[in-house]
């Protein structure tokens, strides 16, 4: 590596045992007692890729060390008790209303602990961070496809990484114990009785009796500082390990291959900008709790079970499922003795598992349906595989109306609109919409493909409109510089579907191996999965559109050098001294 | 792992790269151009460059110093307790610390990746990429060591042996799972006359008995009819949570949450010939007051949003809405049963009391309610 120039405050030679120096001499120290050196002379200079979108995870990495941080602070302070006492701090509104000892820390935290009332919001922002970087996360690990093998086990990590955050959110905002939790609590109370058969004993076991009980924060307490984070940190360790180990996949482009991984060295240029970015969630973070207010729990009083507040609504995570359980229709059976309220146990308990097994599977349902076994390292752009970016569309469309049906109060009064029809609407969009969307999605995937096609077999617009001798007017093509063509055609073409087996025998008849009774079904998906997928040009359409481009350049062959040429526009000529008007 | 990507794979026999590209499906339409050259950035060749860039670090590490002082002063200057509605609404402790601290960190954050960009090396390199899987040699190597394991381990042999201990790994895990058994009364245990009583005990039973006055929610105090004009709403509890402890003390603590949970109740007058009343509960209202329990049927949260022209009651969580009017029957939203009424009297006094309990356990269902 050529570090000849690179500034010279660096040193151009690497530490040497011949000289040693005083790192050396620590890391000789650390050595003869850990045997490191075999795994640092291959991991300190690790490569990882550059793209922003590299970046999301690392979001999702660092606002939990916040969490982890900003948490312990808040531990040293909060009571996780529901014993009453008399509330007697600098609050003037609620000093000496009973409340319970959770509800009176958190207020003392608020308002007698300096820096307290920014831990609590730091908190509560970063876990809102942490839990919508971990769903932006998702969505580019699956839309370049870099769930795909070898990295499938990291994504099943990841989808539990992601529901264990928004149980963990939910345990935390549970804590302070004021109105707006407490009805969560209580509504939390009503999904657990709604489960078949053991729901009763369920929510008394849980409560410690009859709701709301006395157990239920200092039980809440241990599971979110506790049981959740020491899961969480587990799983964030496996999923770091792998990541390491899988190495990070990367986009095509000139040099970039699949047997490759090119980008900066972790030390010393990756370790900076990770460790740089994680100062700057903090600091953004503490930017967060300084100006924007965040779960004011002095506004909402102490947790009554009589009372409630307008409005009342879960953090933004877990709205989803309370708005499909505000558009379910109120279904209920009593039959035999027993009661089965479908209205709770459906969007509540069933719906949820079910979206996150799907979650879940999706690597393995896309590698199942393409029969694609091999290892894949350079990233997809989402157009160019159409029936899995649309999937994701679909049911992030499916998500965002759940959760838009989450706030269908909130909907109704901003635009003053009635909320029976809101709630009917929504009750069609959540299945509707969807499909919409898989359409809209797919279709547009493919338009980009072609357009892709289009700009390598005939060039990009110049914006040089050219007269020719007879009249007529078109518009210069230029070809693509080779870097851009070969990143954009640096991708697989998709297998073609009829030469696959079909209803489990092939072409002549044969039984295909291993086929099962599904192959039937794996056959028409597969041929749906790909059906109208633009290829990319084949060699002969690309010879093709080169001799159409070169006859056309001939002809125009008369502007090259001058202003007009459209060169430019990609740098291949300079225009400082050209007056592009000028005659 | 790092043994493992020590070896070139190139150098194994055998050991065929499983991601090369299936040529079937693959072709390179463009040669692979390699990557691009490495243009030097200014720091790397003008001096002054490199020695702006060296001093804008430094500054900015500087100002995340300044800061952490910053952060300490407000500390010790500010007082949360007295201001914390000043500046703007913000609190002049909460804002001046997270200013401080945000100074602190994002200054340290900026300065950290300034370096990276403009003074650490910026050539990119290679790294090969090996197959996730272990050698086919080593798959075998592993493989004949786990057989040779289990094999001299003898489990194989003796399935005697290799059953019993399944079942009993298997079944130790119980001794997790039973002491959970022990975190809370079981709902058959809670009740009058059970092992855990008190008053409103049970989860089918309210505190509220035949005459039990209906009395103001905050200040426990008794309601005449005459109290409500028609279309006026009150919220109610049962006098018992006021005066139903042990010498007439109000309840406390848990019994007084539990009690809350499931007595509290709405008092609404409309105009007697609105009300649709119920097979049997023709005599349940008094000159157009009717009581209903306060706790939605759906998932449990008090009901308060009430629209006197159209006699709904609105439960703020998820919107199910009840008609009073109408035995508080379900005409919206995500509730399948209509609140339970209580039947309403007046005692001697004047006062609006129960005359029976309810008939039905309140609050959501459960699967034992029937």
């Amino acid at each position: 590596m050529d570090t000849t120039k690179v500034a010279t405050s660096n040193t151009t030679t690497a530490a040497t045992a011949k000289k040693p120096n005083r790192v050396g001499a620590v890391a000789g120290w650390a050595d003869d007692r850990l045997g490191l050196a075999a795994l640092g002379k291959k991991q300190l200079r690790k490569v990882f890729p550059d793209h922003w979108s590299f970046m999301l995870g690392e979001i999702a990495l660092w606002s939990f060390v916040v969490l982890l941080m900003t948490g312990v602070f808040l531990t040293l302070w909060f009571t996780p008790s529901m014993g009453e006492v008399t509330y007697n701090g600098s609050y003037d509104q609620l000093r000496g209303i009973e409340m319970s000892e959770a509800y009176a820390s958190s207020l003392h935290i608020s308002f007698d602990v300096r820096g307290g009332l920014l831990m609590r919001q730091m908190h509560h922002w970063a876990a809102m961070l942490f839990v919508a970087s971990m769903m932006v996360h998702l969505l580019r690990v699956f839309f370049t496809g870099a769930f795909r093998k070898p990295r499938e086990l990291n994504w099943v990590i990841g989808c539990l990484l992601l529901i264990l955050g928004t149980l963990e959110g939910f345990t935390g905002y549970s804590l302070p114990d004021d109105l707006l939790s407490g009805t969560g609590v209580r509504a939390a109370d009503g999904f657990i009785k709604a489960s078949p058969v053991v729901g009763t004993y369920m929510s008394f076991l849980l409560f410690g009796g009859e709701f709301p009980g006395e157990a239920i924060i200092p039980r809440l307490f241990t599971v979110h500082v506790l049981l959740i984070p020491g899961l969480l940190l587990a799983l964030i360790a496996a999923h770091m390990l792998l990541l390491v180990y899988h190495k990070h996949t990367q986009w095509p482009g000139p040099g970039r291959t699949e047997q490759n991984v090119v980008g900066y060295p972790m030390l010393p240029v990756y370790a900076a900008k990770a460790g740089g970015f994680f100062f700057i969630v903090f600091g953004i973070t503490a930017m967060m709790g300084a100006l924007l207010t965040i779960n004011p729990v002095w506004k909402y009083g102490p947790y009554d079970p009589s009372k409630v507040t307008a409005g009342s609504q879960p953090d933004w995570y877990m709205g989803w499922p309370d708005g499909a359980l505000r558009i379910m229709p109120g279904l209920e059976t009593e039959i035999w003795g027993v009661t089965i309220s479908w209205n709770v146990m459906l969007p509540i308990l069933v719906l949820p598992i079910v979206m996150f097994l799907i979650l879940l599977l999706l690597p393995f349902i896309d590698a199942w349906i393409t029969g694609d076994k091999r290892e894949h390292h350079l990233l997809e752009r989402p157009r160019n595989a159409p029936t899995r970016t649309a999937l994701m569309v679909a049911l992030m469309t499916m998500y965002g109306l759940f959760w838009a049906a989450g706030g269908n109060d909130i909907i109704a009064i901003t635009l003053n609109a009635s909320i029976n029809q809101i709630t009917y609407f929504m009750r069609a969009a959540v299945i509707i919409g969807p499909i919409i969307a898989f359409v809209i999605t797919r279709r547009w995937c493919i338009s980009l493909q072609r357009k892709d096609n289009e700009t390598l077999l005939h060039g990009y617009e110049t914006g040089i409109i050219m007269r020719s001798a007879e009249g007529g007017y078109s518009e210069r093509h230029l070809p693509l510089p080779e870097s851009t063509a070969y990143t954009l055609t640096a991708r697989d073409r998709d297998p073609v579907p009829n030469g696959l087996p079909s209803g489990g025998t092939d072409d002549n008849g044969i039984p295909a191996p291993g086929g099962g009774r599904l192959a039937g079904l794996r056959h028409r998906l597969r041929t749906l999965y790909y059906a109208d997928n633009a290829q990319k040009p084949t060699p002969e359409e690309l010879a093709e559109g080169h001799h159409h481009a070169e006859h056309e350049h001939e002809l125009q062959a008369g502007v090259d050098g001058h202003a007009a040429d459209g060169h430019q526009f990609d740098g291949h000529h300079l225009v400082e001294d050209e007056h592009l008007r000028g005659h | 792992m790092s043994d493992h990507e020590k070896d070139v794979p190139e150098d194994e026999p055998g050991h065929e790269l499983s991601n090369v590209p299936d040529p079937a499906v693959t072709d390179d339409l463009y040669p692979n151009p390699g990557l691009p050259e490495h243009h030097w950035r200014p720091t790397d060749v003008d001096p002054k460059a490199e020695r702006r860039a060296e001093r804008q670090v430094a500054t900015l590490f500087g100002l995340s110093a300044i800061c952490t002082v910053l952060f300490v002063v407000s500390y010790f200057t500010f007082d949360v307790g007295e201001d914390w509605d000043t500046i703007g609404g913000f609190g002049a402790s909460n804002l001046t610390l997270g200013l401080a601290l945000a100074g602190a960190l994002l200054f340290i954050g900026i300065g950290i990746i300034q370096l990276a960009r403009k003074l650490m090396a910026d050539q990119e390199i290679v790294e090969y990429r090996h197959p996730a899987g272990s050698s086919e040699a080593d798959r075998e190597m592993a493989l004949t060591a786990l057989n040779t394991g289990i094999e001299e381990s003898g489990i194989g042999r003796r399935p005697l042996v290799r059953n019993s201990l399944l079942s009993a790994v298997g079944l130790v895990g119980v001794t997790a799972l039973i002491p959970l058994w022990d975190l809370g009364p079981k709902p058959n245990q809670v009740g009058p006359d059970k092992k855990y009583d008190y008053p409103g005990a049970g989860i089918e039973n309210t505190i509220w008995v035949e005459g039990m006055r209906v009395v103001r929610d905050v200040t426990g105090t008794p309601i005449r009819p005459g109290d409500l004009e028609i279309g006026d709403l009150i919220n109610g509890e049962p006098e018992g949570i006021f005066n139903g402890g042990e010498d007439g003390e109000p309840l406390e603590g848990v019994v007084l949450q539990i009690n809350k949970s499931k007595g509290a109740v709405v008092v609404v007058r409309m105009e007697p010939d609105e009300i649709i009343h119920g097979e049997g509960r023709e005599n349940w209202a008094v000159d157009g007051i009717v009581c209903y329990s306060k706790i939605c049927t759906h998932v449990g949260c008090p009901i308060s949003l009430y629209e006197r022209t159209t006699h709904h009651l609105l439960c703020p969580c998820h919107q199910s809405t009840f008609d009073l009017a109408d035995s508080a029957k379900v005409v919206f939203g995500p509730a399948a049963r209509a609140l339970p009424q209580l039947p309403l009297g007046v005692d001697e006094e004047g006062y609006l009391i129960a005359t029976a309990p309810f008939d039905e356990p309140v609050g959501p269902s459960y699967w034992e309610r029937g």
